[in-house]
């Protein structure tokens, strides 16, 4: 399958020991597949060890279920290789459509922006950070 | 014969128009006096006189094309003007619908008396045709000005409910970064609608880490409702904000445990006070009493 420029791989920066994704516009299935992938290997492979994952979400206009459970999975992964991921930015529109779907995004931890996300990171201990369900893979609770 | 009487059917609506123009200054002047006209212009009887003179052209109007029970002929159109905004005034002076259609039929005795004054014998053919044409002519006039009110009074309930609606969910900023939704009054799904969107854009306008839905005022909760804030609370989590519910009444403590719904997930704090304390206890900030606690001094 040819990539055209509509599911080029969205590019994750190394900020200090943390990785930074920033997702733009509408991201397609193979992108989103790409990126879990492209994360997942960095927290393994990095030259460094990985002190967490922000992805932001500000100029995201639609989240459907399926980009929904690919953000859960790299949470899930994430934490099982001892690293935290922080979702900055979801806008309120967003938000409302997540919820009317029923994903409420359980394994996720949340901040208003990547400044906060940032700081939400390096000001917790790994262990303490709040928001960790007991279960850690995605689970669609009922709306 | 039966072209004659044919001609004298489509007569009388002509003849009527023209009865109706030739006494116009007559019958405003009549319907100046009457109730409906002289509550709305109880300022000068001059206003009073020009609005009924309009009236009775639309009638005249209306007359002339012959379509007397019809409540869509453009003559109409400058009655709902005119009637509409006067039996809106009434409306608001706290008449009943069935009082201003009275004060409406009130309007045909002049008419019919100055009518009967037109024929020297009244009791003739063409004065009972004239006289029914009349009394068609004004019971379509009081259709018309009922319909003009009722529509009114939606438009109003209409209006109300959207001011309701945006009056009633304002989203106060308690403190840096703590915003808080005082609920008062019933929940219903618009409403819910309304107080999650705006609260979700206060989170961002405020860049706030905490917010608080207070449903003090709340009186009854259904499982609709409790669902409605469990979503609320969980669009806010997902933008990164901790939000806490305060203020459940015992009852209404009862009703959620009753229905078997799970607010476990949800922060909880007794009232308002107790939320904005432990927002204020998460980011770190302590309020402490000022040392002397006396009253100041004049």
């Amino acid at each position: 399958m040819t990539r055209s420029p509509a599911t080029r791989p969205v590019p994750v920066l190394a900020l200090g020991d943390v990785l930074l994704v920033t997702l733009q516009g509408e991201l397609r299935d193979e992108a989103a597949e790409q990126l879990r992938y492209d994360i997942v290997r960095r927290i393994g492979a990095g030259p460094s060890p990985v002190g967490g994952v922000v992805i932001d979400v500000s100029g995201v206009e639609t989240v459907d279920s399926f980009l929904g459970r690919v953000l859960a999975e790299i949470a899930g992964s994430a934490r099982l290789l001892a690293t935290r991921t922080v979702l900055s930015g979801m806008r309120p529109a967003v938000a409302i459509t997540l919820v009317e779907l029923g994903l409420m995004l359980p394994g996720l931890v949340t901040a208003l922006d990547v400044e906060s996300a940032l700081s939400l990171l390096k000001d917790t201990p790994s262990q303490t950070l709040p928001g960790h369900p007991a279960h850690p893979a995605f689970t669609e609770e009922g709306a | 014969m039966q072209v004659a009487e044919h001609d004298a059917a489509s007569e009388v609506p002509q003849r009527l128009g023209g009865f109706l123009e030739r006494r116009r200054e007559q019958i405003a002047q009549r319907w100046a006096d009457a109730t409906l006209f002289r509550t709305v212009f109880i300022v000068s009887r001059g206003e009073a006189v020009e609005a009924c003179e309009a009236v009775v052209d639309a009638l005249a109007e209306v007359a002339r094309t012959g379509r007397l029970e019809d409540i869509e002929a453009t003559g109409f159109a400058a009655v709902r003007e005119q009637l509409g905004r006067m039996s809106a005034s009434r409306a608001r002076a706290g008449s009943s619908p069935s009082q201003i259609a009275g004060e409406v039929a009130g309007l045909r005795e002049p008419v019919i008396a100055l009518l009967d004054a037109e024929f020297a014998d009244p009791g003739d053919e063409q004065a009972h045709a004239c006289r029914l044409a009349l009394t068609v002519l004004m019971g379509t006039l009081r259709l018309v000005v009922m319909e003009t009110a009722v529509s009114a009074g939606e438009e109003l309930i209409a209006r109300q409910r959207h001011q309701l609606l945006e009056v009633a969910t304002p989203v106060i900023r308690l403190w840096d970064g703590v915003v808080a939704v005082p609920l008062i009054g019933t929940l219903d799904s618009a409403r819910s609608q309304t107080v999650m969107e705006s609260l979700l854009e206060a989170i961002v306008d405020q860049r706030a880490r905490f917010a608080i839905l207070d449903i003090t005022g709340v009186p009854t909760v259904d499982s609709l409702v409790a669902q409605h804030l469990m979503k609320t609370v969980a669009a806010a989590r997902l933008m990164g904000a901790e939000c806490i519910v305060s203020g459940i009444r015992p009852a209404i403590a009862q009703t959620i445990v009753q229905l078997g719904i799970d607010l476990g997930s949800i922060i909880t704090r007794a009232g308002l006070a107790d939320a904005l304390a432990y927002a204020l206890g998460r980011q770190g900030i302590v309020v402490s009493p000022a040392p002397a606690a006396g009253a100041i001094p004049r």
